[in-house]
């Protein structure tokens, strides 16, 4: 029998709301499945099971806010018997802060409309308030960029309740999105800044044979398949780290545990504030076409609000690049408990030296950011050579 | 397509891309992706609809020509009627 619990989605997060289960008991799972959808101040996140089998029993309610590591369901095992009864105390609601003298009221939210007159709201929560024939409009939205979630149509609820008593009705008013995000990044943040001895470094790679392969390869293409640097980039770098397995993994318990697989982070920033970082599975093994079309997957998903736990729980690197709208080079901060990140600036045309003459060269400055417990600057700075050795040669990525 | 239609199209998908820009005070002659900060991904993503949509292949030898609304909906159009 295995419980399927709520998981940690980064070293900051400490409890999620569950707001749908998308499977019910008695459902077969296979492994990698998603099957129910949790709320974290990153967003709506699809949570995955690694067990294979059938779902004896859900024992967390739509609604529920837990902790970390809270059993969200039971999952039988394939050749085990159906239990006959419920081995586990049901979850524990995490015990709702204090609540405040006044009540706070329902106001109309102008920020939150779409160009089209729409609500952004995350699709539990549009369903639970069309189920009980609520005004998105009329709700304080508490997601990124004001979307309204699952905990705000339940809060609405409970305030305009006719039946509700005062204690009820004063719900305490949430962070908004926004600063439950920035309160997470600077958790994560302080953390490695606090634990972590950072070592920096830098190194110019000169792309310009990269920028020219790519715009040959997308000349006689249709948009939909076209490649960007990005790609290019986040493969050299997969690439690269197969060398470097000291950049690669996570310090956990005073020791480094090195990953055998290479999933790397890729910060995206949100409109209107705030980033996450999530993986890309196997970076390194995936071709160019695929990686491109994960990556804009992933970066439309994210900006929608909606990713995979697995996604967000195990990158074992992270690359911060900075598009072509950028700064030159960015001194990156570790997300533990990486070991490991990579910048990548804004590339820009630059003076070149090439054969004693000077040139322009389409230039890219690379930098990284290590943890010194784990490894040192000269293996750091043949890292950075090897991924603009590659960067150099686009044909064997 | 008309030059209207075209204008209607290229805004509701650059809408659709920064859904929370005020289009109405969106100045034509300005670069639109500096003023509504589109990233490249963003960008390919409007290039892949408009694409879509109005029929142009776009190549990106004349993604300069889409940097402002008013010199997107000539190109757009112009390229539309060759087609």
């Amino acid at each position: 029998m295995g419980l399927f619990r709520m998981p940690s989605l980064g070293a900051d997060m400490e409890a999620g709301t569950l707001v749908e289960w998308l499977k019910k008991a008695g459902d077969k799972v296979a492994s990698g499945d998603t099957i129910a959808v949790v709320e974290t101040q990153k967003g709506a996140i699809e949570i995955e099971t690694f067990e294979a089998g059938v779902i004896e029993r859900l024992m967390t309610e739509v609604g529920q806010t837990v902790p970390v590591g809270t059993p969200l369901a039971m999952i039988r095992v394939q050749g085990e018997k159906a239990l006959p009864e419920p081995q586990l105390a049901p979850a524990r609601a995490v015990p709702a802060p204090a609540a405040p003298s006044a009540p706070a009221p329902v106001r109309p939210v102008a920020v939150t409309r779409l160009a089209a007159g729409e609500i952004k709201a995350s699709p539990a929560a549009r369903k639970f308030a069309a189920e009980h024939g609520l005004d998105l409009a009329g709700i304080d939205g508490t997601g990124p960029e004001g979307a309204v979630l699952f905990v705000d149509v339940e809060a609405a609820l409970r305030r305009g309740a006719p039946a509700a008593g005062a204690a009820a009705a004063a719900e305490p008013k949430k962070p908004s999105g926004l600063e439950g995000m920035r309160a997470a990044i600077a958790a994560a943040m302080a953390r490695s800044k606090r634990e972590i001895p950072h070592y920096y470094l830098g190194h110019a790679a000169d792309i310009t044979a990269s920028l020219e392969w790519l715009a040959a390869r997308n000349a006689d293409r249709p948009p939909a398949d076209r490649l960007l640097y990005g790609a290019l980039l986040l493969k050299a770098v997969a690439t690269a780290l197969g060398q470097f397995p000291e950049f690669n993994g996570f310090y956990r318990d005073g020791r480094f545990e090195p990953s055998k697989s290479i999933h790397v982070g890729m910060a995206v920033a949100l409109r209107g504030g705030g980033l996450v970082a999530p993986a890309i599975h196997d970076t390194d093994r995936l071709p160019l076409d695929r990686l491109m079309g994960q990556m804009r997957d992933l970066a439309n998903r994210v900006r929608a609000g909606r990713f995979r736990s697995s996604e967000m729980a195990d990158p074992t690197v992270t690359l911060t690049s900075l598009g072509e709208r950028g700064a030159d080079w960015v001194m990156p901060v570790i997300y533990p408990p990486q070991v490991a990140i990579l910048g990548a600036g804004t590339p820009t045309a630059e003076p070149w030296v090439v054969e004693g003459r000077v040139v322009a060269r389409q230039v890219c400055h690379l930098t990284l950011g290590a943890d010194h417990r784990v490894s040192d600057g000269h293996r750091g700075a043949l890292l950075l050579r090897a991924i603009a050795d590659l960067l150099r040669s686009p044909e064997q990525l | 397509m008309n030059r209207d239609e075209v204008k209607a199209a290229l805004l509701q998908e650059i809408g659709n891309i920064a859904p929370e820009a005020d289009l109405s005070k969106l100045d034509p002659a300005a670069d639109f992706r500096e003023e509504l900060d589109i990233d490249s991904i963003g960008f390919l993503n409007l290039v892949i609809a408009l694409a879509e949509r109005l029929k142009v292949p776009i190549p990106e030898k004349d993604y300069g020509r889409l940097r402002t609304v008013d010199s997107a909906i000539g190109y757009l159009a112009a390229e539309g009627q060759r087609t």
